[in-house]
């Protein structure tokens, strides 16, 4: 009978239902949108963070060693700069080098590679995948890009550490026409016939990209001994005012501050540390520019956290107004409703169940519409698909349901107050 | 016993004395006009008796209980289970058909047994009708729609508030007809009407005048 009774209600006021199907479905569409894109670029960006695992990179600094010196004739290319291979177990000499988690070097060079489709033009990077070490203090270190890059897909095998191996980028694999297995041909100043154990998924720019061990990457550059960068990750202690200072220049700090910050596992100080011991060397936090995005993705969140509301309030407002409205017009039925039997809560539970109805179908299109403007939001926005989260459609119908319990309230209260006697002589 | 007792009952709006100081017996199965002029107080009379409203003062015996004092959700309990409301625009929901707006008064009283219902349509000879929506019915068979309403939970108590003010003669005289026999079988009805002719086949008329009762007249 109660279903009976729904039913007949909403059917009878089809417009007014209808009116508040569409405010919520308003509501819950941006409510989608925002809740999808707020998850998602949240994801996005913590896969950023640890994309940023490597906390510091180690380059060369303007007066370091030149490539020519080696024997680089250089052509029209500017003087590129190098650090020195046999400086890299240094790092585990400095002050924090038991902070230092991870590192490893990168020689990059752009080479021509010959697939089964073709030959393309790819970055290479030479990096250790598993290198096993004594540091010069003793201690035995196995580091390399596999614990580094502990989150890319990887299928078949990482190259092992000086073979003619390599393991490439889903993209590039795919242009290539490449499978675990083949063998390529990379030439850029020598040529060099390597077999492609395995083919990654990085998520990333590396997709597009080659990689091998070190040398390899060496003798296709014609740079023996020589590395562009060190990808270093390392436990810091959370920065504060004094390593914010420091940052900016060591030397403004008092000789008590300097020692306190040099004693800090501040990721400035170990930078510091780290240009101490290798030649020419130039370390930059990175966590730092990720830090930064995090702020203003906090606020971009709290801005949308804020517009949904906004919305919801502002559907919350129409639901209000029409459910009051439908109540005002319907007093004789809820006085009639009353005369026979029903008390005030059996009323509201009627008006309630109605409202639920009519706004949950909404709230349901809205959602759908909702995901469709996350996807506009994502290729125009962020220049990428916004993935649904299952978390979304739950939470949008627990906000449908209290958007609509709120503005139902006014209605129940004026229900409250309204006199049997009264409504059924209109 | 008497299933309605009023003492001093009074309802007053700020200085309006809708209904004063009345005084009021009302037998089992007896069957009971009210008369007077518009204004008089016979609907604030009827909602106070119906529990629909309270009154300022005085003491209401509904059955045995004293209903004057109660809260409004005591005063829903009371009215489901004693009494049976016929009003003068006959009140039947829209949407709901000639059947189902019987059914609402079972639901909300216990539970709906659709049979009985067709059964209740069927004593104010609507048994034909009861998929049709109240537009779809005339207003004699609206009237009787509420009748077979107001009897379906077995009231001890039937309030009809000017229940032949809205029939032309034919569908006034079919109703009636319905009220005598309810009251052959033993009801207890209250009827408030501005037709003579309707009060003259009940047991006895209480005319009121300004809130006040001016006069009963047994018509036995
Ligand atoms: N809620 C109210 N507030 C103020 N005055 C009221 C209210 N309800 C009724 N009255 C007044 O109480 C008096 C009695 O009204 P009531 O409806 O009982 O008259 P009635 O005898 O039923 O008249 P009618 O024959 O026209 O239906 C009237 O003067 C009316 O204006
Ligand atoms: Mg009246």
């Amino acid at each position: 009978m109660f279903l009976r009774m729904l039913t007949g209600a909403i059917s009878r006021q089809k417009a007014r239902a209808l009116t508040i199907a569409l405010a919520m479905a308003l509501g819950a569409s941006l409510a989608t949108s925002m809740l999808n894109v707020m998850l998602d670029v949240g994801d996005k960006v913590n896969q950023e963070l640890k994309a940023y695992g490597a906390n510091l990179t180690v380059v060369p600094r303007s007066a370091s060693i030149m490539g020519d010196l080696y024997g680089d004739a250089g052509g029209n290319r500017k003087a590129e700069k190098f650090l020195a291979e046999d400086e890299l177990p240094k790092l585990k000499t400095i002050f924090w080098a038991f902070n230092i988690v991870d590192y490893t070097p990168y020689l990059d060079v752009t080479a021509s590679v010959t697939g089964p489709k073709g030959t393309f033009d790819a970055p290479v990077s030479g990096v250790w995948f598993d290198r096993r070490f004594d540091a010069p203090t003793g201690e035995a270190v196995e580091t390399g890009v596999i614990r580094m890059k502990s989150w890319w897909r990887l299928e078949g095998d990482w190259p092992a550490e000086d073979a003619s191996q390599c393991v490439v980028g889903a993209n590039l694999a795919s242009k290539l026409g490449v499978v675990v297995g083949d063998t390529l041909n990379a030439a850029a100043k020598k040529s060099e016939t390597v077999t492609a154990s395995g083919i990654f998924h990085s998520g990333g720019d590396e997709d597009d990209a080659l990689f091998a061990p070190l040398a390899v990457a060496q003798r296709i550059a014609g740079k023996p001994g020589l590395v562009s960068r060190i990808e270093v990750s390392a436990l810091t202690t959370p920065e504060n005012e004094l390593a914010r200072r420091a940052a900016q220049n060591p030397n403004s700090l008092s000789r008590h501050e300097w020692d306190t910050w040099y004693c800090t596992a501040y990721i400035s100080s170990i930078a510091y540390q780290i240009e101490e011991v290798v030649t020419g060397a130039r370390a930059k936090p990175v966590l730092s520019v990720a830090e930064g995005e995090g702020a203003i993705l906090r606020k971009t969140q709290l801005l949308m956290l804020l517009l949904t509301v906004l919305c919801l309030a502002c559907s919350a407002l129409a639901i209000s107004n029409l459910v009051t409205a439908s109540v005002m017009e319907r007093g004789a039925e809820i006085g009639l409703l009353e005369a026979v039997g029903a008390s005030r809560f059996d009323v509201s539970a009627l008006i309630l169940a109605e409202a639920l109805v009519t706004t949950l179908t909404g709230g349901a299109v809205g959602y759908f519409a909702g995901r469709v403007f996350a996807q506009i939001i994502g290729r125009s926005v962020f220049g990428s698909p916004i993935n649904s989260n299952a978390l979304v459609p739950p939470l949008v119908a627990v906000l449908v349901t209290a958007v609509t319990i709120a503005g139902s309230l006014p209605a129940i209260r004026l229900l409250m107050s309204m006199k049997p006697a009264e409504t059924l002589r209109g | 016993m008497d299933i309605l007792k009023l003492a001093n009952v009074s309802k007053i709006y700020g200085s309006v004395k809708a209904l004063y100081e009345a005084n009021m017996s009302v037998a089992g199965g007896e069957w009971l006009a009210i008369m007077g002029p518009s204004g008089s107080g016979k609907t604030t009379m009827m909602n106070i008796i119906g529990c629909m409203d309270r009154p300022t003062s005085g003491s209401v015996l509904l059955d045995g209980t004293d209903v004057s004092g109660l809260s409004a959700p005591e005063l829903t309990h009371i009215r489901r289970d004693k009494i049976g409301l016929i009003f003068q625009q006959f009140h039947l929901i829209s949407y709901l058909t000639a059947v189902e707006n019987v059914m609402v008064a079972q639901y909300y009283h216990s539970m709906t047994d659709e049979g009985e219902a067709l059964r209740a349509l069927a004593r104010v000879g609507l048994e034909d009708r009861a998929g049709h929506l109240p537009r779809q019915l005339s207003g004699g068979e609206q009237q009787r729609v509420c009748i077979a309403r107001a009897l379906i939970n077995y009231p001890k108590l039937i309030l009809a508030d000017e229940p032949t003010g809205n029939l032309d003669e034919t569908n006034e005289g079919i109703v009636i007809d319905i009220f005598r026999r309810l009251h052959g079988e033993g009801s207890s009805i209250i009827v408030v009407t501005h037709d003579p002719e309707v009060a003259e086949v009940t047991d006895r008329t209480v005319f009121l005048e300004h809130g006040r009762i001016a006069k009963t007249v047994s018509n036995r």
